[in-house]
């Protein structure tokens, strides 16, 4: 038996009723990756948060190298040879690189030598564990990939031995992802260990030795990771047989629904957006576009709902003009009313009012319905009504239907949504990150019921940045980088790779 | 030339207070707390200072008393602002009525002086040094310009100089700019969010405690009732002129004070064609160029990312 460089013995933690983690036990070998998966909620946070010191144990002993330790502080963790790498970075922006190692570990009262002594120990780093970051570089002015590499010097700079990596490849191209994987390999091959947390099953299969699965606050399966695939992992995960492949006909594209030519948008400050957006979209299929987030995507679907105006170009929906519209309703409200749905991409900010109940959210933008009125005023009756179909016809749980929308979990909250704007029987729907946040179970269902969409003849425009989504669901793929489309391709033709070169800006 | 040296000196006589007060605005908006209570902090250590002052006979225990004065308010603010979360503004303006209204009336209870302290002897203020080769001195305006002050107008100019080193090159420098910028990140680094802008406020109020002094002790000699007259809002904008950066908030106090020198100086002057302007007019000119400067000329100012926020620990 190999060492151990964490031990978890008998960990438990509640919050108020809620059993975050239940006895936890289990040992991560010295100079190995651990990948620890569960769904949202399943505690897999709780417990690293344990580990990092945020939080205290309300029982169960941590031993780091064979020796119990009470680790009471982040600072605690730190001193104790644990880093952290935050999905939300921790770095200040206006900082440079050299400036955001150095800050909380710096000594004596003037900065300079410590500024001195970590620009030297910064290279041995950089050039051990092949990083090149750039000390003098403002934090605030690299891209993701390298702030996520500062984040990993700091860890490195401050004795880490062991790292813990949050959903570390959330907000990165394939490309770099597949980099970072060979920092991790590197951080490996010198004898440090990392535990990585993620939801993403094809991760830990490319580069972890062994997995934990947790659900529920426990742990429901501690396997090596050569020994299983992917749909034992999901299996594990979600503690029933989930069907990840996606029965998907060949489609059947009918008449031309949204057309979309030389499309600009510039914003206040003359940053331009969407550069020149050339596209169609036929009835009967998705077209789905990849692209890492803020190149652009979430632009062109504001544009295409109506939320946001286009600077320039044509937008046509069914021979319509968009942009040209004459409405007394706001753009959006009247897209609305010509058969356009909309599954924002954000559900908390501009899908949902958290604060109202199910039965209100479920009429939101559609309360113009007469089908929900009497005269002036609701027909509270009818809506409870819909509501309470909305439920049972989606499996939206808990079945609740004056639930405040906001207690409910993300894959109930997205169901909400859907069951709305389908209900509408839009020709054309636009659907921004399906499955951000939600639980596998609830994203098998919503899959499913696009697939069901498009096969019923409706154009479906998928904006996703979880690139598996895309190709399993999309007939065909758009690509977008830098506020353009750099790419269009069958689904069928479309691997990880090609479309990682095209989300990166390479033609 | 005469004319131009005494404009100058003016300036610097008020721009003193402004600077500091700047400075000390600058610890506490650069820790990520919203600083509307400079003038409440000033208007406290100028009562507090003219009161020790004149019952001690020392001006060196009033400047003592000022600045506790000035710590205990900026304090006040902190523990709104930092430990309970509260709504940074309305301290501040809660903070700037109290001293207002509360200073005048220990004034009047304790000294029977209509809401002022007694008039100080020279011996209680601090009046200008003397000058060394006092011959050569009065030849040379220039001379002048440079010597002849008081001491607190000497002491301003070393904050300036300490103010940028530690913001820039210190230790403490950094963790307070992270901490305003993202305490989140300064958090996960090991640095207690709390303290380091605990440290702040209590050096803005210390700040302000010599810059209210300076009002009570070497400019007026004595305590009026809001005598601050809206110098912390002043020094505030100066900071946000400078964006939160310590030599160019200076030069913005510098700006003001020069044109409120030029101010008084153009009252009741005759100008060709358009005859007298109305006092009232000019004397608003450093507040119109504040906000003309605020508005338009100075681009946009970025301020730290984090003030105004309670920070509450994301897990």
């Amino acid at each position: 038996m190999a060492e151990l460089a964490i031990e978890l013995i008998g960990v438990n933690k509640h919050f108020g009723e809620v059993h975050a983690n239940k006895d936890i036990s289990f040992g991560i070998r010295k100079g190995s990756i651990h990948g620890i998966i569960g769904e949202n909620g399943a505690g897999k946070s709780t417990l690293m948060s344990i580990l990092y010191g945020y939080y205290q144990a309300d029982s169960g002993a941590i031993k780091i190298n064979g020796k119990e330790q009470r680790i009471r502080s982040s600072q605690d963790a730190i001193a104790k040879g644990i880093g952290m790498v935050h999905q939300h970075f921790m770095l200040v922006d206006p900082f440079t690189v050299l400036e955001n190692i150095v800050l909380g570990a710096e000594e004596g009262i003037s900065l300079e030598s410590s500024l001195a002594a970590a620009r030297r120990h910064l290279a041995e780093l950089n050039r051990d564990y092949g990083l090149q970051v750039d000390p003098d570089a403002v934090v605030g002015e690299l891209g993701v990939g390298s702030q996520q590499r500062v984040e990993i010097l700091k860890a490195l700079y401050r004795g880490a031995d062991v790292l813990i990596l949050d959903e570390p490849t959330a907000v990165l191209t394939p490309q770099e992802a597949d980099d970072l994987f060979r920092i991790l390999r590197l951080l490996k091959q010198q004898g440090k260990t990392v535990i990585l947390i993620t939801h993403k099953l094809r991760e830990v299969l490319d580069i972890t030795d062994t997995v934990t699965v947790m659900r529920a606050g426990e742990i429901v399966g501690q396997v090596n990771t050569a020994e299983v695939n992917k749909e034992d992992l999901a299996d594990l995960m979600v503690g029933r047989k989930v069907n990840l492949q996606l029965d998907k006909t060949p489609a059947k594209p009918g008449k031309l629904v949204l057309e979309v030519n030389g499309l600009n948008l510039t914003d206040e400050r003359g940053v331009a957006l969407l550069k020149d957006i050339n596209f169609s979209l036929r009835a009967g299929e998705i077209v789905g576009i990849a692209g890492v987030s803020g190149n652009g995507q979430s632009e062109l679907l504001e544009v295409l709902s109506g939320m946001r105006e286009a600077s320039s170009g044509s937008v046509r929906f069914n021979g319509t003009e968009l942009t040209t519209l004459k409405s007394r309703d706001p753009k959006a409200a009247a897209y609305r009313q010509l058969g356009i749905g909309h599954v924002p991409e954000d559900r908390s900010r501009e899908g949902l009012v958290k604060d109202f109940s199910t039965f209100e959210n479920a009429i939101l933008g559609h309360h113009h319905d007469k089908s929900i009125r009497r005269g002036w005023l609701f027909n509270r009756k009818a809506i409870v009504e819909r509501c309470r179909r909305f439920i049972t016809e989606f499996d939206v749980r808990p079945a609740l239907t004056h639930r405040r929308i906001g207690l409910f979990s993300g894959g109930n909250q997205q169901k909400v949504i859907l069951a709305r704007e389908i209900h509408a029987n839009p020709e054309l729907m636009l659907i921004g990150q399906p499955t951000r946040g939600v639980d596998i179970g609830a994203i098998e269902f919503i899959h499913k019921r696009l697939m069901q969409l498009r096969d019923e003849g409706k154009a479906l425009l998928l904006v996703s940045v979880e690139l598996d989504e895309i190709m399993a669901l999309s007939d065909r793929i758009i690509v977008m980088n830098a506020g353009a489309i750099s790419g269009e391709l069958p689904a069928a033709e479309a691997t990880a790779t090609s479309l990682g070169l095209l989300m990166g800006g390479h033609k | 030339m005469d004319m131009f040296f005494s404009v100058l000196d003016a300036t610097l006589r008020v721009s003193t207070p402004l600077v500091l007060a700047a400075l000390a605005g600058l610890f506490s908006e650069r820790s990520g707390i919203v600083d509307l209570a400079l003038e409440g902090k000033m208007l406290a250590a100028a009562f507090a200072s003219a009161c020790v002052a004149y019952l001690a006979h020392s001006p060196w225990a009033g400047l003592g008393a000022g600045i506790a004065a000035g710590v205990l308010v900026a304090l006040l603010h902190g523990g709104v602002s930092i430990s309970y979360n509260g709504n940074q503004l309305i301290s501040a303006v809660a903070i700037n009525m109290m001293v207002s209204g509360v200073t005048p009336v220990l004034a009047l209870a304790w000294f029977q002086q209509g809401g002022r302290t007694p008039t100080l002897d020279d011996s209680e203020r601090f009046t200008a040094l003397p000058m060394p080769f006092a011959d050569a001195i009065e030849q040379s305006s220039a001379l002048k310009l440079i010597f002849g002050h008081n001491i607190l107008v000497y002491i301003a100019v070393a904050v300036i100089f300490v103010v940028s080193w530690v913001m820039y090159k210190s230790r403490f420098g950094l963790r307070l700019r992270a901490v305003g910028e993202n305490p989140h990140a300064a958090d996960a680094a090991g640095i207690s969010v709390k303290s380091v802008r605990y440290i702040a406020q209590a050096i803005s109020g210390a700040l302000c405690g010599v810059a209210g002094t300076y009002l009570a002790l070497a400019q007026t000699g004595a305590f009026i009732q809001d005598m601050t007259a809206g110098k912390g809002y002043l020094a505030l904008a100066a900071l946000i002129f400078g964006k939160w950066r310590p030599w160019a908030a200076v030069s913005g106090c510098l700006l003001f004070a020069f044109t409120d020198a030029i101010q008084i100086r153009l009252q009741g002057v005759e100008l060709p064609l358009i005859g007298s302007i109305p006092d009232a007019f000019i004397q608003a000119i450093p507040y119109v160029l504040t906000v003309v400067l605020l508005a338009g000329l100075m681009g946009r100012a970025v301020a730290p990312k984090a003030i105004g926020i309670p920070f509450v620990k994301s897990r």
